[in-house]
């Protein structure tokens, strides 16, 4: 177990390079222009020469791989570079962010397990019933559903219709401080779609090995035995069936990612992943680096976590053979 | 395992999901909204919606430059006309003969709102920073004239400028910084770009990235406490979710489009529509067959019919454009105005042999009378503006495609391909007019997108910015204006008026003639230092 971690956090540092590099290759080529989206509207009444001044103050004129190079170095020394679209260092962006995108992600996360779970042994306790039938349609709805498109109709319906919920941001329009009040009404849309995209798939493999595992022999004889509809659920069933939702749950993170992404952005939620969005479309090279860098150790994390996970849950599989 | 752990998941599950439809619950009841109907208006409290935001809050890198910044003050401010009054300086400046020096005089007494006092030492820092080439300043251009700034003593400052530029005084409403606070860091990237210190009416309590930027009332203003002790500005880039949260009673103001406002008529609410400079214009790039023709650009000039796009894109909130100075100007000229003609239009091209073909499109010595029109992609008023212009024309017999299309796109063929560009800048006719027409800024980023070249336009414009007699500049801009009418190298069409809703609490509030730019400053917001509100 302890060599399978080595093994894979030392794999890990040519991932992340070669992730790197292929961000800032494709935002290279990209049609984005870093001074530009720097100047801003100013930019338009700018001289050519106050612009090409930008351009090498900002060393965006320097080649794709000195960059690159520089910002690599530089991450290992402790600096992390200026953020040329938000105007402060990397580190600051990231200290100010990252915590409200753990804090959205964290409980998107758990509440799409805990629901799917639910559904999906409630599907399956009664395969084909209308139950069922209505959970699966529901799941493949959700899961057909582009993420965006959900935050919007959320948008319009509990915050523009009803009036029930904040459209976005993080506390109420007029309020300069973050109260406990505030956030938690502020986080229920984001949160809620965000989980809802998740949703679907725990529901549709717990319902999938839930299911299979009533239909076991030990299960069977259980029964036979007489022994409660609970016991036999919770004492056998689940326990067989909710292995596949361990693997899953490390690997759904790249999911939550791209996610995160979309959601943030259409909430205007003051998290890491909105400035992800903003860094890509400022060609905001040093941003993008960091950012890039975290999505890609939260992969290779959450892909490392569901193993052992696995491992640890069921000991005839090995840690890497 | 026993079945005791066992049952803890499901059992976990139950609690949790209790939680959370009570959380819902109870969410539902205090939904916000309902806030502002419980306690009723904060009197010291405005809270207004915009659709721009700003990069950074740093005068430094460009921050509230043309003035109304809030959290800082120019030497000069605006007025409700426009006209220039002293801020941190005691007095307008005195100007030399040869109009190459200012001297300001500064007022006394004045703190930052770290308690540090301001003196002549800030605002030589604030401008040599900002002409220094490693401050990433777009806007640097601007300062062109000025060589060098020096202090005599604490209360004095002396401007020396490279040549007589008579608009120079507009150009001092912009931003002074602290010295002792923004010197001390990285100027492009340190804190006080997003936490500034100035000796403005507010001061800045927080700025949330991409959704609100929280003020609070400075109470040793030199000018006075605000009564709006606590000001937020809310960033909403959406419209109807503008005009929505404006409804719902989130927001006492906003900017919105007329066709949204004027649902807001007699409910409570006061629509202001501010008078502006922002144009929108189509650029004939002289480069191109067709639009650098000037019997083309004279009977597109005609053909195009200015009442209508005013009267259905912009909902009668806006007038006829002629030229860069919008017509109810001082600095207007009277009798440039052109009627809606098209036979007149159809005459002149007839007459240059621009004959119409079988496909209705007009041609002359094998070139057809085609072009494409670029506009901003996503921008609905440009291509509004856009297909208009290009309906007229064809009646013409001209045949326009329109084009969506990034700054990016764009930049690469304004040299031939015409734009759907926007402008204006009313402090001064030079500001906006020196950069759009002059022939040695064509091709320059994005000055003189057309590629006009006048060499009459050129020596009035350089006489109006060098000249300090007002009749002098007045016939100089006069010239610049008749010679757009004889060789129109772009078409003018529209000067809009930007519509704000605002609570009427506030009772009756005044707007600026604005600018193209949506800056901070624009809005019946922009003295909000001064409102009174009813208690």
């Amino acid at each position: 177990m302890a060599r399978m971690t080595g093994r894979r956090l030392l794999f890990a540092v040519p991932v992340l390079l070669a992730v790197t590099f292929a961000v800032f290759a494709v935002a290279d080529a990209s049609p984005f222009d870093p001074v530009k989206a720097y100047a801003g509207t100013a930019g338009l009444t700018a001289s050519q020469e106050n612009l090409d001044q930008l351009r090498a103050n900002l060393g965006v004129d320097q080649p794709l791989a000195v960059r690159w190079w520089e910002r690599i170095t530089g991450a290992l020394t402790g600096d992390l570079g200026h953020s040329a679209v938000m105007r402060q260092p990397v580190a600051d962006v990231i200290a100010e962010r990252i915590g409200w995108s753990v804090l959205l992600a964290a409980l998107a996360f758990a509440a799409a397990v805990l629901a799917g779970t639910a559904l999906g042994v409630l599907a399956a306790r009664r395969r084909g019933s209308l139950l069922d039938r209505a959970v699966t349609s529901l799941a493949y709805t959700l899961e057909a559903a582009p993420i965006f498109w959900l935050g919007l109709l959320a948008v319009w319906f509990f915050a523009l219709q009803l009036g029930w919920l904040p459209a976005g941001g993080l506390t109420d329009t007029g309020s300069s401080t973050v109260t406990a009040g505030q956030l938690t009404t502020h986080l229920i849309l984001p949160a809620g779609v965000l989980a809802a995209s998740q949703l679907p798939w725990f529901a549709l493999y717990v319902r999938q090995g839930v299911g299979d595992a009533l239909d076991e022999d030990p299960v069977r004889g259980a029964r036979a035995r007489g022994l409660s509809e609970r016991t036999v659920l919770l004492g056998h069933a689940l326990r067989s069936g909710l292995l596949p939702v361990l693997t899953l749950i490390g690997s759904r993170v790249p999911e939550l990612i791209t996610g995160a992404l979309l959601v943030e952005t259409v909430f205007s939620w003051p998290g890491i992943a909105a400035a992800t969005v903003q860094a890509a479309t400022a060609v905001d090279f040093p941003l993008l680096a960091a950012t890039t860098v975290l999505a890609t150790a939260a992969v290779l994390l959450g892909n490392l976590f569901a193993d052992l996970l696995y491992g640890l849950a069921d000991p005839r599989v090995g840690f890497d053979g | 395992m026993t079945s005791r752990t066992d049952r803890r998941p499901v059992r976990l599950a139950g609690t949790l999901a209790a939680t959370a439809a009570l959380t819902v619950v109870t969410a539902s009841c205090s939904a916000p909204g309902g806030g502002t109907e419980s306690k009723g208006p904060a009197a010291g409290t405005a809270v207004v919606g915009i659709a721009y935001e700003p990069d950074s809050l740093s005068p430094l890198l460009g921050y509230g430059k043309d003035g109304n910044s809030k959290i800082f003050d120019g030497l000069l401010t605006h007025d409700e006309k426009l006209d220039l009054k002293p801020a941190l300086a005691t007095a307008l400046p005195e100007i030399s003969e040869d109009g190459r020096t200012y001297t300001f005089q500064l007022r006394e007494g004045v703190t930052f709102t770290d308690g540090k006092p301001f003196t002549a030492r800030d605002v030589v820092f604030t401008y040599e920073t900002i002409l220094d080439p490693n401050t990433n300043n777009a806007s640097r251009t601007e300062l062109d004239a000025l060589d060098r700034v020096e202090a005599e003593g604490d209360h004095t400052v002396v401007f020396h400028l490279k040549y007589p530029y008579a608009p120079f005084a507009e150009r001092t409403v912009l931003p002074i910084a602290p010295a002792h606070i923004a010197g001390e860091q990285d100027v492009n990237s340190g804190d006080f770009t997003t936490k500034p210190v100035g000796t403005g009416p507010y001061e800045l309590v927080s700025w949330s990235k991409g959704e609100k930027l929280t003020f609070k009332a400075n109470p040793d203003y030199w000018g006075g406490a605000p009564k709006i002790k606590n000001f937020t500005m809310a960033i909403i880039k959406d419209d109807d979710v503008r005009a929505t949260r404006l409804r719902s009673g989130d927001l006492d103001g906003a900017i919105l489009p007329p066709n949204l406002a004027r649902a807001f008529k007699g409910e409570g609410d006061e629509t202001y529509a501010a008078k502006s400079f922002d144009y929108r214009v189509v650029t004939l790039p002289t480069g191109d067959k067709v639009t650098g023709d000037t019997d083309i650009r004279r009977a597109l000039d005609l053909a195009v019919d200015r009442e209508a796009m005013v009267d259905s894109i912009l909902d009668g909130a806006g007038k006829p454009a002629y030229g860069p100075v919008p017509t109810d100007s001082p600095w207007f000229t009277q009798g440039t105005e052109r009627a809606h003609d098209l036979d007149a239009a159809a005459g002149i091209l007839d007459k240059a042999g621009w004959k119409k073909g079988k496909d209705g499109v007009r041609a002359k010595d094998g070139v057809r009378a085609a072009f494409p029109l670029w506009y901003l992609s996503g921008d609905k008023l440009r291509q509004d503006h856009a297909l208009a212009y290009a309906s007229d024309a064809k009646k013409l017999g001209v045949e326009i495609e329109v084009q969506a299309g990034t700054w990016e796109v764009i930049q690469p063929r304004m040299s031939k391909d015409a734009v759907l560009a926007g402008g204006g800048s009313p402090a001064d006719p030079d500001f906006d007019q020196y950069t759009l027409l002059k022939s040695s800024l064509a091709g320059d980023g994005f000055n003189n997108m057309a590629h006009y070249d006048n060499p009459a336009v050129d020596k009035a414009l350089e006489k109006g910015r060098r000249s300090g007699d007002h009749a002098e500049r007045q016939a100089a801009y006069d010239t610049v204006q008749r010679e757009l009418v004889k060789n129109p190298g772009y078409t003018f069409l529209t000067h809009i008026d930007h519509v704000y809703v605002v609570d009427d609490r506030f009772g009756p509030l005044t707007t600026q003639v604005e600018p193209h730019d949506h800056g901070l400053a624009s809005g019946p917001w922009w003295n909000i230092e001064d409102w009174k509100p009813a208690t």
